[in-house]
């Protein structure tokens, strides 16, 4: 196999990187929200949220993105296959956030909460000061994990037309009958940005207070 | 959006026939995955330092890459290794080992999660390695694994979907060819997201009803 083709392939990684990217920070925005209604007292605002997470954790990302690009046509919405990919994707990733989310807000140890209402903190401090750094730091391994499973899951944007990485490899294996090379590159670029985002969540993890040195 | 059940009724066989492709693929890579699983999870413990990081660069290959990338490495370079598989069998063979990679890893830390003490003790009245396993280290990792094998199984079947870009028959593959056949594609999609939503509460429920049953028998035990 050619350079060129190696070449073609890497660059193609860029549209995986980037959507995985945009979808990953999006759904966390999203899952924030989500998580705060989550937490809520009232049933009736937990409802929904919990309806659309159990929706978008139990089914297959593929029919979601097949279900998303046919559904913005069809309300009206003539928007290019980039944006249906990346809809698909937050949603989808949002859900699982959402979730690690809330555990971690709910791990939270009580005692730090009280001792904090003790020493004369503010409602709002307490959030701002105890409960957000300490659920950022419980759940932060979880979201590297989330941020590998998108990468791999960025692949099925391939079906709503987006040349991605396996797209890429798809589309040149079928031209140059090198399928085992081309498909073998594919998964080693996915297996090199995987490691990456492991490797450099580990030290991440570690660099943040409390992390184990 | 307007649902014709009439549609739906008069391709009900072909959606049961989906159904039961899917669900034929699922349990079946799933059992063959947790055997293979649990194989190279024990081979990693007990068959010294180098068998464990030879067989670790599979399963870390496995599950960095995506199951779609793997489906057309074996689907489409297959044939060109002398491996030529149709849809069916390729896709039971890729979920098997997909699902192998990461049952190992959960095997793993069962294994890992259970106390060195209890396992020496067992060393020390002179029971088998075999015994151990069966006796030791399985019943008192059942309640560990339970829950992310439960989750393992979820996540199986929504990939088990991704078999349709390689024409498995599967629910997928056949609902979408009927919404395309009756010109209703969305809410096809929309019946298909049901049906999975269904079969994942329904396993995730399982999955809690056994986990019950298993604590109280834990708890229980003399």
């Amino acid at each position: 196999m050619s350079f060129k083709l190696f070449f073609l392939l890497l660059k193609a990684a860029g549209w995986t990187l980037s959507i995985s990217l945009v979808s990953i920070l999006l759904g966390f925005a999203l899952a924030i929200g989500l998580s705060a209604v989550l937490l809520s007292s009232k049933r009736l605002y937990r409802a929904p949220a919990e309806l659309f997470i159990s929706f978008f954790r139990g089914v297959p990302l593929l029919v979601q993105l097949l279900f998303i690009y046919n559904l913005l046509p069809f309300i009206g919405l003539n928007v290019p296959s980039v944006v249906a990919a990346i809809i698909g994707l937050t949603l989808c990733t949002a859900a699982y956030q959402a979730e690690n989310l809330r555990g971690g807000f709910e791990s939270v140890p009580r005692g730090l909460i009280e001792a904090a209402d003790m020493a004369g903190f503010s409602v709002r401090q307490i959030f701002l000061r105890i409960k957000v750094p300490i659920a950022m730091r419980l759940t932060f391994p979880a979201l590297v994990n989330e941020a590998i499973m998108i990468l791999k899951s960025s692949s099925l944007v391939s079906v709503v037309g987006i040349v991605e990485v396996t797209k890429m490899a798809q589309d040149l294996a079928s031209s140059t009958y090198l399928p085992i090379e081309l498909f073998s590159s594919a998964a080693l670029i996915y297996l090199v940005i995987c490691w990456s985002i492991a490797l450099i969540g580990r030290y991440t993890e570690r660099a943040l207070p409390g992390g184990v040195k | 959006m307007i649902f014709d059940p009439n549609v739906i009724l008069k391709h009900l066989p072909e959606i049961i026939q989906g159904t039961g492709v899917t669900l034929a693929l699922w349990i079946a890579g799933m059992a063959f995955g947790i055997a293979l699983g649990f194989l190279v999870a024990t081979t990693r413990r007990y068959g010294g330092k180098a068998t464990n990081v030879v067989l670790a660069i599979p399963v870390e290959i496995l599950r960095g890459t995506p199951f779609l990338v793997q489906i057309f490495l074996v689907y489409y370079g297959g044939p060109f290794a002398g491996l030529s598989l149709g849809p069916i069998p390729c896709g039971l063979i890729c979920l098997t080992v997909y699902s192998a990679a990461y049952y190992s890893e959960v095997f793993r830390a069962g294994f890992a999660a259970v106390p060195h003490g209890h396992v020496e003790a067992a060393e020390c009245l002179g029971l088998s390695r075999v015994q151990i396993i069966r006796r030791i280290l399985l019943p008192e990792m059942a309640l560990i694994v339970l829950p992310p094998s439960v989750n393992l199984a979820v996540i199986l079947l929504k990939e088990s979907a991704v078999l349709s870009i390689i024409t498995v028959p599967e629910l997928t593959t056949t609902i979408s060819a009927i919404g395309s056949q009756e010109y209703a594609f969305l809410e096809a999609i929309f019946l298909l997201a049901v049906i999975y939503w269904a079969i994942v509460e329904a396993s995730a429920k399982l999955g809690r009803i056994a986990e019950a049953r298993l604590s109280t028998f834990r708890f229980s035990a003399p």
